[in-house]
């Protein structure tokens, strides 16, 4: 488990993190996510205990990392692709690591042959593709058996087969009861993996939910009402804040703001109005990430730096 | 925190059983982070880079080929004694058998620093600072590994260059055999200095954290520092120069003692300073900067 009570992070005039406060729960996968330079790594490392906090504390499994007698047997991260000798083969790079906390060889082989890099294990990992870089990185986090894993961005520059593997690890870590905690500046990816959402922005939280939750926050709420009888239906509807817009393909079927579908099935009875289709239309998790996060953004496409750097990120929420 | 608890089997609110895990079922592995680990660990990873390994022998072959060629050449004023070579202070046979040291010792400090250095690069340290905890224990056992292997190697080149140098020696300046005063307290510094530009290096991959600034400041310090302070005033100059690390390294692998060096115990305590206090700033930094 990861308890992060209000973090800091200030380089210079800069806040990095924001006062972000958060738990990272056993049992599901957590996606943590927000646009690029919204402080996730930093986050991250701050939990690793790389970077100091300038406020605040995070801690893993009940005490800050580096205070914990075993660090790799508590919280497996990958924070850094490819972080390793070019000329040492994988085993040693794994046996190197082992050996901080006495995990034994054996340990090693087992989780080379658990990412699928048992062949290649004795070659220089300077030779390896970013896909095998990054299985190696993973190995590396499951060297200690931890209660806690921690991967920033481990999809990236992962071919298909990859993310997938990916994907299904951390479902199956997670149904281990480990805690998985996942960053990525991609909902559509963490939207297959994740149950839970932490998402940033600026550095400061904008929400902690589930995906449930986070399904119903997006702002547009329409419902699809295919009728023939399309103009009764609009007199029927007709009320303050309700629109029913047609859909200028298909002359049955109309884009109801303002009711939900409960209301407008009730409504069409009530009037005698046959009704072929109602169906709320949801958002998808991606598009409410980006409305969540619009605000928070750094760089627009145009290169235009957001007028206000404070602006209401809360707000959007 | 890390017991093992069964899954419970609950019943949901449909009727339906589920396991849910309470607490992860895991493993115990390994044992606490300790100095002796992480050394293990920092061996490991010396000995599994094949660069390191060839680095470290070149760096006392060198010693004693070029040691050789210096003596076989003393007289005729090619070697490092000879009037304005790099050394400059060839008094004696030794500082001639020696004289491969110039080399040496860049080989060693470029490959502390890179022992270091390029894990920043790679990111390699982080992950290593993640695993252990308290950073110091990576820098101690990075120092306690590539400190004692040069030493060892380097002690064993430094006697090779002696015997080798000697047997070559054919010029005007007194020989010495081992036996004689101070004669086997040099040879054995070579390897002590050896081992203490090791730990330079280190400590300079730690502050500095990027191998293209590490061996550039290690270059400047033992080549030209000595150049550079020649070229300030004169008791200035001269003072300056017998601190210098490389100069304090002379003093101690030199018998003839020269007015030029210090005595052979100052030389020592003047590197002994010069490495501690290195290590320790680089300590302090790493413990209060972020990683």
């Amino acid at each position: 488990m990861i308890k992060v009570t209000s973090l800091t992070k200030r380089y210079g005039d800069t806040l990095a993190v924001d006062d972000l406060s958060f738990t990272v729960r056993p049992g599901i996968v957590t996606g943590f996510l927000g646009p690029n330079g919204a402080g996730k790594s930093t986050t991250m490392r701050m939990i690793l205990g790389l970077d100091n906090p300038s406020h605040g504390c995070a801690t893993v499994n009940g005490r800050p990392l580096a205070e914990q007698p075993a660090p790799l047997t508590e919280l497996g991260a990958l924070l850094e692709a490819k972080a390793i000798h070019p000329q040492r083969s994988a085993r040693n790079h794994l046996r190197a690591l082992a050996a901080t906390t006495g995990i034994s060889d054996r340990r090693v082989d087992e989780v080379l042959n658990l990412v699928g890099l048992g062949e290649v294990a004795d070659r220089p990992a300077g030779a390896f593709s970013l896909g095998m870089g990054q299985r190696l990185g993973i190995a590396s986090a499951l060297l200690g058996d931890p209660e806690t894993v921690m991967l920033d961005e481990p999809v990236n520059g992962l071919d298909p087969e990859g993310i997938l593997w990916i994907r299904n690890l951390l479902k199956d870590l997670a149904g281990e009861g480990r805690t998985v905690f996942v960053s990525s500046h991609l909902m559509s990816e963490m939207a297959l993996t994740a149950e839970h959402f932490i998402i940033i922005g600026r550095g400061r939280l904008i929400a902690d939910v589930s995906d449930t939750e986070l399904a119903a926050m997006g702002s547009d709420r329409r419902v699809l009402v295919r009728t023939p009888n399309g103009e009764r239906l609009r007199q029927v509807l007709a009320a303050d804040g309700v629109q029913v817009a047609g859909d200028g393909e298909r002359p049955d079927v109309f884009h109801v703001t303002g009711l939900d579908s409960d209301a407008i099935g009730r409504r069409s009875v009530e009037a005698g109005i046959e009704l072929h289709e109602l169906t709320p239309q949801h958002e998808s998790l991606e598009s409410i990430f980006m409305e969540l996060t619009q605000d928070a953004v750094q760089y627009h496409a145009s290169g235009a730096r957001t007028a206000h750097p404070s602006a209401t990120i809360r707000e959007a929420a | 925190m890390t017991t093992t608890v069964d899954p419970k089997t609950i019943d949901t609110p449909a009727g339906m059983t589920a396991t849910i895990p309470d607490t992860v079922k895991r493993e115990r592995l390994g044992h606490r982070v300790t100095q002796w680990a992480v050394t293990k660990a920092e061996w490991i990873k010396l000995r599994s880079v094949r660069s390191n390994l060839i680095g470290v022998a070149a760096a006392a072959v060198v010693l004693v080929l070029l040691g050789m060629l210096f003596a076989a050449l003393g007289d005729s004023g090619q070697g490092p004694g000879g009037a304005g070579g790099p050394g400059g202070t060839a008094t004696d046979s030794l500082s001639l058998i020696f004289g491969g040291m110039t080399l040496s010792q860049l080989i060693i400090g470029v490959l502390g620093a890179l022992f270091v250095a390029s894990e920043y690069t790679s990111g390699l340290i982080r992950t290593m600072f993640g695993a252990v905890g308290r950073r110091t224990l990576v820098l101690r056992a990075k120092a306690i590994v590539f400190g004692g292997a040069t030493w060892l190697v380097m002690t064993i080149g430094g006697f090779a260059a002696f015997f080798a140098g000697n047997a070559v020696y054919s010029g005007s300046f007194a020989t010495y055999s081992i036996g004689e005063p101070g004669v086997l307290r040099a040879v054995l510094a070579v390897g002590f200095y050896g081992g203490c530009v090791a730990l330079i290096g280190i400590a300079l991959g730690f502050l500095l954290r990027s191998t293209a600034s590490a061996i550039g400041v290690l270059v400047g310090m033992l080549m030209l520092a000595p150049v550079l302070v020649g070229l300030l005033p004169g008791p200035l100059s001269d003072t300056l120069t017998k601190i210098l690390p490389s100069k304090a390294g002379d003093a101690m692998m030199s018998v003839a003692s020269p007015d030029n060096l210090l005595s052979p115990g100052l030389g020592f305590l003047v590197l002994v300073i010069w490495v501690v206090g290195l290590l320790g700033t680089a300590a302090v930094t790493l413990r209060r900067r972020d990683a």
